[in-house]
């Protein structure tokens, strides 16, 4: 593994090539341009409201501005989690004559259809920045949390993503069954809706991984105090699993493609 | 370090034919039909072939060896497990050094990029670096010739211009060890000359070869050693021409029975005055001896023959009825005998002689060899094309400018 590592180091300029291919060819393709980065996080956005003000009309709470920017603040690294996945279940299939043709460690495939998703989560992020100003949310130390907990995230993309490209390498109907999770994942992820708001019930839901993401996301930025530590840990050890097991199921596989593609 | 550039020891690939399961929603019914029923989880399609086996070859530094076959005898597989794209099934591999293939050079390309875009981004795939791109940048433009579309998207481009630009990104890899395969296919004359010639430059600069072609002709220039290749195995590891010689055996063998002829040819000679030949001087003079034996009797007979070029085209034919003789026939058992007397007036190259026995009123071919053998014409003339029109320069003159010629 320890070779694999340092080939793919030695490739790294490519890696940056294909992510740089993928962003361009996006933008370009769209005549929304950098719009297009920022859609989707804005419907997210824009239901989540919805939902959090029918929430607050049956409960007879008011709708909170800090509760619309809770739900911001998820919505966005939950549109980069949605779209990085979906990007890298086509990422070997969608560059067959690379994969089929030219020697190079295919993780670079994935791998940059992760980082240009990257791009594009970091395009709506400033936008979200700016309206977290206008919202008057505040500085604190806690946002120092907002980097590490960002980077497990990327790290649970890249491992599920290098799984996921090659499961549609192999069968042509993963993409499918993933769309449907994606579909679905938001009602199962605290996005909308807060952990709290299920009692002692709401430990569960931490159970899926990227729920203490997102909400430690949410209490450094909004709540500014430090994620639950125990379920960060688990989320961590979690991305880590995901990402080597990944990486050594893709690289176990990568022999194959050129031959089942 | 040893002067091996690449090594094969008995290599095998083994490729299964025919559907495997491709989609969970045909796998996860044939697992718990097995779990359930027994069923073999392979039995959907068992058959399997080796695409190659015991291959077993070594190329030293600076050398160069052509790998000829017909489609399917495994030239494009043992490319790809050279190239690390496939695994073998067994066997072992050496490569010592950068390894860089000019196998379908356009594959790194993306159509909505433009020219400029694309050469970076093909260069990075096929090992380059920035800086090294940034340093070869003039030459690889000049090369392909598009200066003026280098900022168009290459979906724009023509299939030529395409093709041109990836083989100008390719050729300038620099390697230690150079695969191609095919690639001469691509642009017009001028650029395949352009691309040979770079081939060329490539192998005189010490960097090991691996030509993959159909083009005979090419083959024979470049390479000092061959390989050919036939369902799998190495029938033939050697000199080039005779190797090339054995790859037209191959295909040379009689198409029908000979039992279902009412008459054949039993023997085609080429030769010069010494004996039969396979290799003449452009110019030079050849005979070709055919006989043709009856097994019925035939009327209204002629002998044909024919030279085609590496492409199948016909550059000469002739016939014993062209050239004034009756037609002739046979009672079953006999045969009839001719020599044709060529002068040899054609271009370096590798030409086929094909022969005929043909009945001109019915138009009826009785018997024919495609190719019956083959000759190599060298040449020191340095012509191309097909003939040699044996050119002497017998006057050459430069002029310096008139003093009327306006400056602008």
């Amino acid at each position: 593994m320890n070779q694999e590592l340092r080939e793919l180091y030695k490739y790294r300029e490519l890696l940056f090539m294909i992510t740089y291919r993928d962003i361009k060819v996006r933008y370009k393709q769209s005549i929304m341009g950098f719009f297009w980065a920022i859609l989707m996080p804005i419907l997210i956005v824009m239901s989540g409201v919805v939902v959090r003000y029918a929430y607050a009309m049956v409960s007879h709470n008011p709708l909170k501005t800090a509760d619309i920017a809770s739900v911001a603040v998820k919505s966005v690294p939950w549109a980069f989690i949605v779209s990085s996945i979906r990007f890298t279940c086509n990422s070997l299939t969608g560059n067959r004559d690379l994969v089929v043709k030219i020697y190079f460690p295919k993780e670079i495939f994935p791998m940059a259809a992760v980082l240009a998703c990257l791009f594009d989560f970091f395009v709506a992020f400033s936008a979200l920045t700016i309206l977290l100003v206008f919202m008057k949310v505040g500085v604190s130390i806690y946002l120092l949390w907002v980097p590490v907990l960002l980077f497990v995230m990327v790290l649970f993309c890249l491992g599920i993503g290098m799984i996921m490209s090659a499961a549609s390498l192999f069968f042509r109907d993963v993409k499918y069954i993933v769309e449907v999770f994606l579909t679905f994942g938001i009602f199962f992820t605290p996005v909308f809706y807060d952990v709290h708001m299920f009692g002692a019930m709401g430990k569960w839901l931490f159970l899926n991984p990227v729920a203490p993401i997102l909400d430690g996301l949410a209490a450094a930025i909004i709540r500014h105090q430090s994620p639950e530590l125990h379920w960060f840990m688990y989320s961590l050890v979690f991305s880590l699993a995901a990402f080597l097991s990944g990486f050594v199921l893709f690289k176990h596989l990568e022999p194959a493609f050129a031959e089942s593609i | 370090m040893s002067d091996v550039a690449l090594r094969m020891e008995q290599i095998y690939k083994k490729f299964r034919k025919g559907e495997i399961y491709n989609s969970l929603r045909d796998l996860i019914p044939a697992l718990t039909g097995k779990m359930f029923k027994g069923d073999d989880l392979n039995t959907k399609d068992k058959r399997e072939f080796w695409a190659l086996q015991d291959i077993n070859f070594e190329v030293k530094q600076g050398e160069s060896l052509g790998i000829i076959g017909h489609n399917g005898a495994g030239k494009s597989t043992a490319l790809k497990i050279l190239s690390r794209i496939m695994r073998p099934t067994k066997g072992r591999m050496i490569v010592n050094g950068r390894l860089s293939a000019l196998i379908e050079v356009t594959a790194g390309f993306h159509p909505d990029l433009t020219g400029m875009e694309n050469i970076f981004l093909h260069g990075t795939i096929l090992g380059m670096n920035k800086r090294e791109i940034q340093s070869k940048l003039e030459q690889i433009i000049a090369f392909s010739g598009i200066e003026e579309f280098i900022e168009t998207p290459v979906k724009r481009y023509s299939s030529g211009m395409y093709a041109r630009l990836g083989f100008s990104v390719a050729a300038h890899v620099d390697p230690e060890v150079l695969i191609v395969d095919e690639v001469l296919s691509v642009g017009d004359f001028v650029f395949q000359q352009k691309c040979m010639d770079r081939i060329r430059a490539v192998i005189k600069s010490g960097t090991t070869v691996l030509f993959v072609s159909h083009n005979l002709k090419a083959v024979t220039e470049i390479c000092q050693r061959a390989m050919l290749l036939d369902h799998g195995k190495i029938l033939a590891l050697g000199e080039t021409d005779a190797v090339a010689r054995k790859y037209l055996e191959l295909g040379s063998k009689p198409s029908a029975t000979l039992e279902s002829k009412a008459a054949y040819i039993s023997k085609v000679r080429v030769r010069d005055r010494a004996g039969e030949q396979a290799t003449f001087e452009s110019g030079a003079t050849a005979w070709v001896d055919v006989e043709v034996t009856a097994r019925e009797k035939v009327d209204k007979l002629a002998v044909v023959i024919w030279f085609t070029d590496e492409k199948d085209y016909i550059i000469f034919h002739t016939s014993t009825e062209r050239l004034g003789y009756a037609p002739f026939s046979l009672q079953p058992g006999g045969t009839y005998k001719c020599t044709f007397e060529l002068s040899l007036n054609i271009a370096h190259g590798t030409f086929h002689l094909v022969t005929e026995i043909y009945r001109y009123d019915i138009q009826k071919s009785y018997d024919r060899h495609d190719p019956a053998t083959t000759v190599f014409i060298g040449s020191t003339t340095a012509v191309g094309g097909a003939v040699n029109c044996f050119p002497r320069l017998i006057e050459s003159e430069t002029a310096a400018p008139s003093t009327q010629s306006c400056e602008v």
